[in-house]
């Protein structure tokens, strides 16, 4: 089973590098983007059948490694094929 | 007073540490590589500056992830004191050891200068040797120093006199919330702080005021 986790900055949280790149496709001539937020993706496989328990680990991994909650919100897919 | 010097893999101010830990206190530190899973019976661990792991994921966290952090956790749950220098401070952080998190600096630059320091709590075990509002002179070199926390928990450490060190004079280098430098837990035996102290200990650094950090351990801890 594969799982997909979406880690962000919590809205209100400066992203200095958001804001560089905001910039940089400023330079470059897209003055429709209003603004960037900079994110993480991760892809982990499971050796889980169970939809139910392969969500849990990996809420369990986001809130202990992948995503540090102070600072960062995180969403989680599974992919259940 | 006995120390250990926790070395992790990408860690790259350890024989700073190292060092000034031998010259201030004159006893010969222990350095104990991050696989282990226990501690010699210390009165000061110490967690120093560099790249561990690369910065991977994010500057700390796979570090305070590593083996010997359970009985660094267990050790300062029964009183022993430790210290967190630059990276260390970021472990602290993310290790839950103390709150808050280092972000990457607001000007997205690594830093390395020299700062001004005011001492902002002179009455830890940490910090006895300076006097209150003392200002003196630290380097800092880190790319990821920007203190932040919510605001229940900044008025929290604000409100128990939990920040040990701020930026003075106009040096904040990286945005750091309120200035701050360096914290200390409720306890007030772990302190983490960005700048490095183990690098202002002699002439031969521009100025040894960073040696009173060491000094008031010395004075207290043993």
């Amino acid at each position: 089973m594969k799982a997909r986790i979406k880690v962000m900055l919590k809205n209100g949280v400066l992203d200095p590098q958001g804001k560089a790149i905001e910039g940089a496709l400023d330079t470059l001539g897209f003055p429709n983007v209003a603004s960037v937020r900079q994110g993480k993706f991760f892809e982990v496989e499971l050796d889980e059948k169970d939809p139910a328990k392969a969500r849990a680990t990996i809420d369990d991994i986001s809130t202990k490694l992948l995503a540090n909650t102070v600072i960062e919100n995180y969403t989680i897919e599974i992919d259940e094929k | 007073m006995k120390s250990a010097v926790i070395v992790f893999p990408g860690s790259n101010r350890e024989r700073d540490m190292l060092t000034a830990l031998e010259k201030i206190t004159g006893t010969k530190p222990l350095a104990v590589w991050h696989a282990e899973t226990e501690l010699p019976k210390v009165d000061l661990v110490v967690l120093p500056g560099g790249f561990s792991y690369g910065d991977y994921l994010r500057t700390g966290a796979i570090a305070a992830r590593a083996p010997i952090m359970a009985d660094v956790k267990k050790k300062a749950d029964s009183g022993v004191h430790v210290l967190g220098v630059c990276n260390g401070f970021q472990m602290l952080c993310e290790s839950g050891l103390l709150p808050g998190i280092l972000m990457r600096n607001n000007h997205l630059k690594f830093v390395c200068r020299h700062v001004k320091l005011e001492t902002a709590n002179a009455d830890t075990a940490f910090t006895n040797k300076y006097t209150q509002g003392e200002v003196w002179r630290c380097p800092v070199a880190h790319g990821d120093g920007n203190y932040f926390t919510d605001a229940e928990t900044l008025a929290r450490l604000e409100g128990e006199n939990r920040v040990t060190f701020r930026y003075a004079e106009g040096t904040n280098p990286n945005g750091s919330l309120n200035d701050i430098a360096g914290i200390i837990n409720a306890r007030g035996n772990v302190m983490g702080l960005m700048p490095h102290p183990e690098n202002e200990i002699e002439e031969l650094n521009g100025g040894i005021e960073g040696r009173a950090l060491f000094e008031s351990l010395l004075e207290t801890v043993a």
